[in-house]
């Protein structure tokens, strides 16, 4: 029978129920009609009633055949239609899935379904609309955040980031060469074990000192400032003086709880440099005045006596010989204190370090103007393109020009040439500005030094001598008799040898590294011991080594450390840690293939006991993880005599991890793991190759760990104790 | 009567001009060219005023100064410094220390010979 045709139990009970009221009334009817009858009557009724029976049954039965079909159409009509609407309803109140329900019965249920669609619909549009903006809204914090750190890697001043523990949330280039120098290993650690996200400013920084400003910033605020900042200074444990401005970060003011500070900025000045350079300029002022005043002093005491008139001839030679002698320590005091001074004199106005080859390319391009004027290069004897120079370029390329346009235009010379090169002088360069043909006379030259500057049709309010004073330099014009030409000269100061370095450095970074991690605001040290923290929010330095053998007990050595840094679940790349280690022994030949290290390679490298302090340091407030950790961690705890320092942080092993996980694998080598998370591996067998492979096994573990309910360290660590090969103690 | 004055000068022309000067004028004068002679010809025999001017490395009229003053003699000698230091700080110290009178260089001698028999004549 057709499911759709079949009556439904409703409508039978329906019918039973009909059946019984009729039946009900037929019987309370009879027995009223019986109540008013006759004894004799009642046996008529009786003996008639017997007769009726049938016949009253066939009727109801008759009676209620004809109700059914209408009693079904009407549950068809009025009560299915609704039920059934009930239902698609609630698939779309439970589910995503929206599609028109499927609405018969009466207008008023059509109806009812179709304001159901419009809802659901709505719904959707709504819903759709809020992803959109929530994309919309996390897509332009993603670009603010990169657009902010881009800025900052770009900044010269160096920035640092903390939340209110100290710990560093973000840091520029600029910051991370400052502290390079701030290392007590600069050559090993190069200041990585200082700087890094989710690393304690406090080991720079005295805390009570970071403290003590910070309460000064609260107090200031507290008074009605605006934006009240912070100025330190303090030595740091390399003997560097730094400067410190520190503001604070508040939260957003809509955020509740006022405006309360959740960490600080601090901009970084290493002041070292200029503070020795002070203090040599205050010694050298110092030693001129009181050097002249006892100088002075002798010459006048002289002079009073050579006044007496009866002075004999041989006092007299004595007294002026006094003169003579005082005349002569004050003029090679002031000789000395102008050579200072000159070297001094570069620090007052501002100067950018610039590569000789960028000045000299910007200066063509300035000085270029088709069909009117040429400029070209002229390559020096020494290469002067790879210098660095400190220059004031914008005044320098506007002097060059102004020099340049004069000469077209009132000599009507149509190429120049440009030319720098060391200079015989000590820390300073020379730039040429070359022509053929006529010259000028001293006068002209003169004037053209004094004169407003005027290029492109721009004239500035400074002369040439006032760019050549701003860079404490020199300038004059030189013949070159022999090929008949002559050029101008400016004598320009090189940038020193540690800001060459560091302008150096600034360049070579090609894809912007990631230096920031806001999330770090919201972490705090929660009292919670490390056992309890979750995997996903610890800190760990995934490290290896290469060593000489297998046998650490038996004289084999460690050769390479490398290391990299996880933190709230991001491999860092740039803050890792790789250092060749003088083994002090011969490193033997069957092992080079394994590790490609050579003898060469390790002579003149620092030692162990030189590496493993950085490595500490690298290492501190850490997790470590390596792969098969109890080797590398043998190697480490047989130094623990000799270096006095202990690697007592928890450790974790990958290989013990990936055996937890995939306990059917057959291979829970490095190579092996790796290849199941396809993962790419670059570089593998040397010390830092290996642990960044690790360190990107690892991340790939902590979410199959929590799959098996391993969640905190401290289970992790149980775990890993009980795997199979936990057992087997190296 | 001629008074005792010790020229403790480290500056040979200066000393040179001083001692001619103050010989001169009819004066006793002894001189000394550094700290430890200074002292030890302060202690052989007293001299009524000391004209201090001691600036070489190692030397300092400050220390000698306060030494001199430390030997708690009830009466001791006057004490002039004399200096190229001319900050009012410098100054301060001096008299601090114990100077009865501080002179910054370059002074006229005439100055230096006026406050020396200024000093003497309180004395006497």
């Amino acid at each position: 029978m057709n499911p759709r045709n079949r009556p439904d139990r409703r409508v039978l009970l329906a019918l039973v129920a009909l059946g019984g009221v009729m039946l009900l009334w037929a019987a309370v009817t009879a027995a009223l009609v019986w109540s008013t009858l006759a004894p004799a009557g009642r046996s008529a009724l009786a003996e008639l009633s017997d007769s009726m029976a049938a016949l009253g049954g066939l009727t109801l039965l008759f009676v209620l055949l004809g109700v059914a079909p209408g009693l079904n159409a009407l549950v068809r009509h009025y009560v299915k239609p609704p039920a059934r609407l009930l239902e698609e309803a609630r698939t779309l109140l439970g589910t995503d899935a929206t599609r028109a329900p499927t609405a018969h019965g009466t207008p008023d249920n059509r109806a009812l379904g179709e304001v159901i669609l419009a809802l659901a619909q709505q719904r959707d549009a709504l819903r759709a609309d809020v992803a959109q903006q929530v994309q919309a809204a996390s897509r332009s914090i993603e670009q603010e955040r990169s657009r902010l750190a881009a800025l900052m890697s770009e900044l010269t001043q160096s920035v640092v980031v903390c939340n209110l523990d100290g710990r560093i949330l973000l840091y520029n280039t600029r910051a991370r060469l400052q502290f390079r120098a701030l290392s007590d290993a600069p050559g090993v650690a190069s200041g990585a074990e200082l700087i890094g996200l989710g690393r304690s400013i406090y080991t720079v920084f005295d805390r009570k000192r970071v403290a003590h400003a910070l309460e000064n910033i609260q107090q200031r605020r507290q008074r009605g400032v605006a934006s009240p900042s912070a100025q330190f200074v303090t030595t740091t444990r390399a003997g560097q003086l730094l400067r410190a401005q520190m503001t604070a970060v508040t939260r957003a003011p809509d955020d509740g709880d006022g405006a309360a500070i959740t960490g600080f900025v601090l901009m970084l000045d290493n002041i070292t440099r200029e503070f020795e350079e002070e203090s040599a300029r205050d010694a050298l002022l110092l030693a001129l005045t009181e050097g002249s005043r006892a100088s002075l002093a002798s010459m006048q005491a002289a002079i009073d006596m050579l006044d007496l008139p009866d002075l004999e001839p041989a006092m007299r030679e004595r007294f002026q010989t006094v003169i003579r002698d005082e005349i002569g320590a004050m003029g090679a005091r002031l000789h000395t204190l102008a050579d200072n001074a000159a070297k001094g004199i570069k620090t007052r106005w501002p100067l950018e370090d610039m590569l000789g080859e960028d000045l000299l390319s910007a200066a063509q391009r300035r000085i270029d103007a088709p069909g009117r004027l040429r400029a070209g290069i002229e390559e020096g004897d020494d290469g002067g393109g790879a210098l660095w120079l400190k220059v004031d370029s914008f005044s320098l390329l506007q002097a060059l020009a102004s020099l340049a346009e004069r000469l077209a235009d009132e000599y009507d010379i149509r190429s120049v040439s440009l030319r720098l090169g060391r200079a015989a002088q000590a820390g300073r360069a020379h730039l040429d500005l070359i022509w053929q043909g006529q010259t000028m006379s001293t006068e002209t030259i003169m004037g053209w030094q004094m004169d407003d500057m005027v290029s492109g049709g721009e004239r500035s309010p400074l002369s040439v001598r006032d760019v050549v004073e701003r860079h404490g330099g020199e300038f004059w014009l030189e013949r070159e008799r022999v090929r008949h030409r002559a050029f101008f000269r400016f004598l320009l100061p090189l940038a020193s040898e540690r800001e060459q370095l560091d302008a150096a450095e600034l360049f070579p970074l090609g894809s912007r590294p990631e230096y920031y991690d806001f999330d770090l605001f919201q972490t705090s040290e929660s009292g919670c011991a490390l056992a309890d923290r979750r995997l996903t929010e610890l800190t760990y330095t995934v490290f290896d080594t290469e060593t000489t053998g297998l046998n650490p007990g038996g004289g084999d050595e460690i050769i390479q450390i490398g290391a990299a840094r996880i933190v709230n679940g991001k491999l860092l790349r740039q803050e890792s840690f790789e250092q060749l280690v003088d083994p002090q022994r011969p490193i033997p030949a069957a092992s080079i293939p394994i590790h490609g290290i050579t003898q060469d390679q390790v002579d003149g490298q620092p030692t162990i006991a030189a590496v493993l302090p950085a490595f500490h340091a690298f290492a501190q407030d850490t997790v470590l993880v390596a792969h098969n950790a109890a080797f590398d961690m043998r190697f480490l705890q047989l130094k623990e005599a000799a270096t006095g320092l202990r690697f007592e942080q928890p450790v974790l092993d990958t290989l013990l991890l990936s055996a937890l996980v995939h306990p059917n694998q057959e291979s829970h080598r490095l190579e092996a793991i790796a290849e199941r998370f396809n993962i790419t591996v670059i570089g593998r067998h040397t010390a830092l190759g290996d642990a960044i492979v690790t360190a990107e096994v690892f991340l790939r573990l902590i979410p199959l760990l929590a799959e098996k309910g391993i969640h905190t360290l401290g289970e992790a660590r149980e775990a890993a104790q009980q795997t199979y090969y936990a057992r087997l103690k190296y | 009567m001629t008074h005792r004055i010790l020229i403790a000068v480290d500056d040979p022309n200066m000393r040179m001009s001083l001692e001619f000067m103050f010989r001169r004028e009819g004066f006793d004068v002894s001189v000394a060219h550094n700290d430890a002679a200074t002292l030890a010809a302060v202690a052989e025999q007293p001299p009524e005023l000391v004209l201090l001017d001691l600036n070489a490395a190692g030397h300092s009229s400050f220390d000698v100064c306060q030494a001199l003053r430390a030997q708690d003699v009830p009466s001791g000698p006057r004490i002039v410094l004399l200096s190229a230091k001319g900050r009012d700080t410098d100054i301060a110290k001096g008299l601090a220390l114990g100077a009865d009178a501080y002179l910054t260089k370059p002074c006229p001698t005439r100055a230096l010979l006026q406050q020396a028999n200024a000093l003497l004549e309180v004395t006497a």
